[in-house]
């Protein structure tokens, strides 16, 4: 069977005044029905605009190549209108901002029902109907309530869970959730994660979860792309990234992150410096004037991504315990 | 979830701050009121960091900004630096207003875009007739350099120029302008990514050690408040649920609340999932909270008692205090 989404060699650029910025640079991933793929990186390095370039939703001054297949159709020169016709059945969005995502003037119930009326053609009963259940699985408290809400009398949370609710309304293929928990408290953020794995198992959806926080995509994913400056800098299932940790990146990354084993006062690993210039296309590893094992190799010749075995990749010259 | 008690109050230590019984109330209109901090009493010693956390809507930021009268609190007593803030008048508080600072959560928005940063920093050191152009500049650029910011590089340009975390150095770098006793800081690192948030984390410790400063630092993330503060209060719906050393709050955790937040912090490691200690919903509205203890409708311990009595604080340990009927191991 074809995999729900394969990227071969995507590359995105913008054309901006100070000459193109290359946000992605010649990914290859690949998604099979039911998978969870995590893509982690800082902001900035290219992990929103791969969502978006393969949901259609590039803006006009971006430049595109490579190949985007969609279960074995390469739907990289499809129109906009027929990029279109696959959401909501095919692929769906959840986006980070929950209040700017939804019709700040329309009912709760008329955003929910809209997508099953136009794209599965259920009467306005029959949809309405299906919206109060949707609604239920997502455990929003009194349904048929909250169907006359509008969007500012709910919280962030709420927000949240009614987008999730109108994503896989149409029961699609694959879901990409984009920072889906990044606005949220970390008690909302456990609960919205929760929910969103119980309903990828449900629909047998594939999903990319695209997120900064290695803590989040741990326990919700099959497989982590780590991104840095465009690149895909490691590529591996997630136990293995984990366990085997590759890059240099990966591990700043992961070292990063406040614990709550952390013994106050201490002072956190830091990653210094910050991403290189996007527009600039310096020779070399992009991460070389950060990274702690940083050689003369490292600053002249960009690393190529490495197949280590068991499915693990990663883009180093000097990979941590050793190449395999 | 009560708070309404002072046990924890510390008399005989160097205090900076005290707040004894504050509440606010906000107007929402019909006769509604919404209750938005009732009746939270803390001090803070000087060279401290108290932590507050708590969710969305627990009154976490309305209890930090009500230290800084903005605005003044429904009722309740701030005693800063042994004067009353509560009874100034306008004058007198703005005199009082270099020793308070504040750094806000959103970086990019809480700096004027039009100005140039030397501008940004220099603004208050004007109004407080703090030295001449000379001095005024020199001091700039030890701000900077503190920041972690090359003020050759920075000084002339503007914010939109600058990522969220350079922008949250410049709010630091303005905060600390007029040598300030205290600063709050409202959720300083929870716009930032994690790799950022390091940096700005350790900063603040930085500067804490270099200018003495004491800080109340506002977030909902348990595992960042770990990392800097030295004692750690937790609330709920406006009140305070538990308070003491972080260490006493995350390995000897009494409320069931804290059990809750501790628990869902995500574990960056895939043998970890989260423990299943997650509380269901989200808290009820503060204009109609709940009846004795304020966390019960969502507490799996909840009893009868618990509805009809609002428990107090009270000791359990050195200098850990907690409000449950039913506290964790008892």
């Amino acid at each position: 069977m074809s995999p729900v989404l394969k990227l071969t060699d995507l590359s995105v650029s913008f054309n901006t005044p100070r000459g193109m910025l290359k946000a992605v640079r010649s990914v290859t991933i690949e998604l099979n029905a039911g998978e969870s793929l995590g893509v982690v990186g800082e902001s900035g390095s290219g992990k929103t605009v791969l969502s978006r370039a393969t949901m259609g939703l590039l803006p006009r001054t971006a430049v595109r190549t490579g190949t985007i297949e969609y279960l074995g159709t390469d739907i990289s020169n499809y129109s906009a209108k027929e990029v279109r016709d696959l959401w909501g059945t095919g692929m769906a969005m959840i986006f980070q901002d929950p209040m700017t995502a939804l019709n700040p003037v329309r009912r709760i119930g008329d955003q929910l029902t809209e997508s099953l009326v136009v794209r599965l053609g259920m009467d306005k009963k029959a949809a309405r109907e299906k919206a109060i259940a949707l609604l239920k699985r997502v455990r929003i408290p009194d349904p048929d309530a909250m169907m006359r809400k509008f969007p500012y009398q709910l919280s962030g949370g709420m927000r949240q869970r009614i987008m999730i609710a109108i994503a896989v309304s149409c029961n699609p293929e694959m879901l990409f959730a984009d920072e889906p928990t990044t606005a949220l408290d970390v008690t909302v953020q456990a609960q919205v994660l929760e929910l969103l794995s119980e309903l990828r198992k449900e629909f047998n959806m594939a999903m990319i979860l695209v997120t900064h926080d290695l803590g989040v995509v741990a326990g919700h994913t099959d497989k982590i792309a780590v991104m840095y400056a465009g690149d895909v800098v490691e590529y591996a299932p997630t136990r293995q990234l984990f366990s085997n940790m590759k890059m240099p990146y990966t591990e700043a990354l992961l070292k990063s992150i406040p614990r709550l084993e952390t013994p106050t006062g201490t002072r956190l690993p830091v990653i210094e410096g910050r991403l290189p210039d996007p527009t600039k296309d310096e020779p070399g590893c992009p991460f070389a004037n950060r990274c702690p094992y940083v050689t003369d190799k490292c600053r002249a010749e960009k690393p190529p991504l490495t197949d280590g075995g068991n499915n693990h990749f990663y883009r180093c010259w000097y990979p941590i315990g050793g190449a395999q | 979830m009560a708070g309404t008690g002072k046990a924890h109050l510390r008399p005989e230590g160097d205090r900076v701050l005290v707040v004894e019984d504050l509440t606010v109330e906000f107007n929402v209109g019909k006769g509604n009121v919404v209750k938005a901090v009732s009746g939270v009493s803390f001090d803070l010693v000087r060279g401290e960091t108290l932590a507050i956390v708590g969710e969305s809507g627990c009154g976490k930021s309305t209890l930090g900004k009500a230290v800084l009268q903005l605005p003044k609190p429904t009722s309740g007593s701030v005693n800063f630096l042994s004067k009353e803030l509560t009874t100034m008048g306008k004058q007198e508080l703005r005199d009082m207003r270099p020793a308070m600072q504040m750094i806000f959560q959103d970086p990019i928005s809480s700096l004027d875009p039009r100005l140039p940063v030397s501008e940004v920093l220099a603004e208050p050191l004007r109004v407080w007739n703090r030295g001449n152009q000379v001095e005024i500049d020199a001091k700039i650029d030890e701000l900077l350099t503190a920041a972690n910011l090359d003020p050759a590089v920075v000084r002339d340009r503007r914010s939109y120029e600058f990522s969220g975390g350079q922008c949250q150095r410049i709010s630091i770098a303005r905060a600390l302008a007029l040598d300030p006793t205290m600063i709050i800081c409202d959720e300083p690192v929870s716009a930032l990514d994690v790799s950022v948030q390091a940096q700005i984390l350790n900063l603040l410790q930085d500067m804490k050690d270099r200018y003495g400063l004491t800080l109340i630092f506002i977030s909902h993330d348990l595992a960042v408040v770990k990392a800097v503060s030295t004692r750690v209060m937790v609330m709920y719906l406006g009140k305070v649920c538990e308070i003491g050393t972080p260490d006493e709050i995350y390995q000897n955790t009494k409320h069931h609340y804290t059990k809750a937040l501790v628990g869902s912090v995500p574990i960056p490691d895939p043998d970890r999932p989260l423990t299943g200690n997650l509380i269901q919903g989200e808290p009820p509205s503060p204009a109609n909270p709940p009846s004795g203890c304020r966390f019960r409708t969502r507490c799996p311990m909840a009893t009868e008692q618990c509805a009809q009595e609002e428990p107090q604080l009270r000791e359990v340990s050195l200098g850990h205090f907690v409000a449950c009927h039913h506290p964790i191991g008892e």
